[in-house]
């Protein structure tokens, strides 16, 4: 919002006001691209759509989890309007594979803002915008004064741009140690209980035995060559140990 | 330019894609539509009016920068996304074709569920599996085909500080100055490794697509022995 809503703004006029003590033409043009190889507006319009990429991977693990709890929902007979919305509403439990996605979708949001900042340092040592360059380039005749507009009011975003990038490093780190702590703190408390399991309605559904069982239930209804297969096979019945129907 | 009548087409045919052409869409929009619009074109927004010409000669600047500028890139990439979009239509049409085919046989006396009918999700198969692959075809030559113009047009993907000039009514060889110029060669080079990302979920795509058919022929072939 403040990118958009003031920023803009401030560096609208930036090439337009560029001006270079000299008048041979050209000479605006080639200082204001030595000087500005991208401008600051760009990098924090690339920065924050490569930021918020990584939680598509998240949105895009849920649905296909989603998906997933619908199909079994129909098979196991409870497809009706109201289940299905209930799958929909219902909050998804970052355990698993989600868990996985999910830190590393924090990893890379952590990656980009820390590279980015260094872009930002790299091309513009110090953080800070002069009021004053010098610069000789061709076609300019010699070292010729190039003053840049606001700076001072492009410093004070620059800065706050670059603070709120560390406010974000920040919580993106500890969202990160809390994800890491609660698995743990769960596989813990996993290993010395093993039979308490709390979690929602779908989330035992989901836990694997119960959904092994019943995909291995729905199999051997659908398609009874299976029952066949596993009757003239005994050594597969080692593997359905926890199929029911079998 | 409205994308956002763009984004409600293809919006429709995200449903009946693959797990790859909803992650190319994906792609599309963020990546290559967003950017074009926030960045790109502020970025070539003052193109012309600071193509600076060493000469004070009237018609030189407007002469020389059509001379280097047939069309800007700005304008190519929107076609180029234009056609890389437009395949899918093809798909968005068969379905349609085939849900009016189905309500027909509802209304000449077939048992069919009008509401199942139009939140079924359509399987990729049959004629339809031959227009999804013709699409994803055509998206890759699209693709290819504009990269190419892109080269053959710029000299390559750099956008030069300098240029030199000598069309009518130029006095002699001038030198003109393009704005900008670093700042639209880092964007011509996302925009081309994004098509490069493109191009690669298609054939992904267009790969996937043929060997699940060919594993449901040879899954068939043993029940008929």
């Amino acid at each position: 919002m403040v990118l958009v809503v003031a920023a803009e703004s401030v560096w609208g006029d930036e090439k337009s006001a560029f001006t270079c003590n000299t008048q041979q033409p050209g000479c605006n043009s080639v200082c204001y691209d030595h000087f500005f190889p991208i401008s600051h507006i760009r990098l924090w319009a690339l920065q924050l759509i490569l930021v918020t990429t990584p939680a598509l991977l998240v949105a895009m693990h849920v649905a296909y989890q989603q998906h997933q709890e619908k199909k079994l929902l129909v098979l196991t007979g409870h497809g009706d309007p109201k289940h299905m919305e209930e799958v929909k509403k219902h909050k998804m439990r970052i355990s698993g594979s989600l868990w996985w996605t999910y830190v590393f979708s924090v990893v890379f949001r952590l990656l980009f803002e820390a590279v980015f900042m260094y872009i930002f340092y790299m091309l513009y040592p110090g953080y800070q915008m002069v009021r004053l360059v010098k610069c000789e380039a061709y076609p300019c005749p010699n070292i010729v004064d190039c003053f840049i507009s606001r700076p001072t009011e492009k410093t004070i975003f620059t800065v706050f741009m670059l603070v709120t990038s560390s406010i974000c490093i920040v919580l993106n780190m500890a969202e990160l140690v809390y994800l890491v702590v609660r698995a743990c703190a769960r596989r813990g408390q996993h290993n010395s209980n093993p039979s308490s399991g709390k979690g929602s309605f779908y989330g035992h559904k989901l836990s694997s035995e119960y959904k092994q069982n019943e995909i291995n239930q729905l199999l051997t209804e659908q398609d009874g060559s299976l029952k066949d297969m596993l009757r003239r096979n005994p050594s597969l019945q080692e593997k359905g140990d926890r199929c029911s129907a079998c | 330019m409205d994308w956002g009548s763009l984004q409600n087409v293809l919006g429709g045919v995200n449903k009946h894609s693959t797990s790859i052409g909803k992650i190319w869409l994906t792609v599309l929009f963020i990546f290559r539509i967003m950017i074009l619009v926030v960045a790109a074109e502020r970025v070539w927004g003052d193109e012309q009016q600071d193509f600076v010409c060493n000469t004070l000669q009237p018609g030189c600047r407007n002469v020389c920068y059509d001379h280097f500028f047939p069309i800007s890139h700005i304008r190519l990439w929107a076609l180029q996304l234009i056609f890389v979009s437009t395949p899918a239509l093809l798909v968005a049409m068969h379905v349609a074709y085939t849900r009016h085919e189905k309500k027909r046989r509802f209304r000449n006396g077939e048992k069919i569920d009008i509401e199942e009918l139009k939140n079924e999700k359509i399987h990729i198969r049959g004629a339809l599996w031959w227009t999804y692959t013709s699409s994803i075809f055509f998206r890759v030559v699209f693709e290819a085909v504009f990269m190419y113009v892109f080269y053959y047009m710029y000299d390559g993907y750099q956008m030069p500080r300098l240029v030199k000039c000598d069309a009518w009514p130029c006095p002699n060889t001038v030198d003109c100055f393009v704005s900008r110029p670093t700042e639209k060669t880092t964007f011509t080079i996302f925009m081309l490794a994004v098509s490069g990302i493109c191009i690669t979920l298609n054939l992904a795509e267009l790969c996937y697509l043929v060997m699940k058919i060919c594993m449901k022929e040879s899954k068939k072939t043993p029940v008929l022995k």
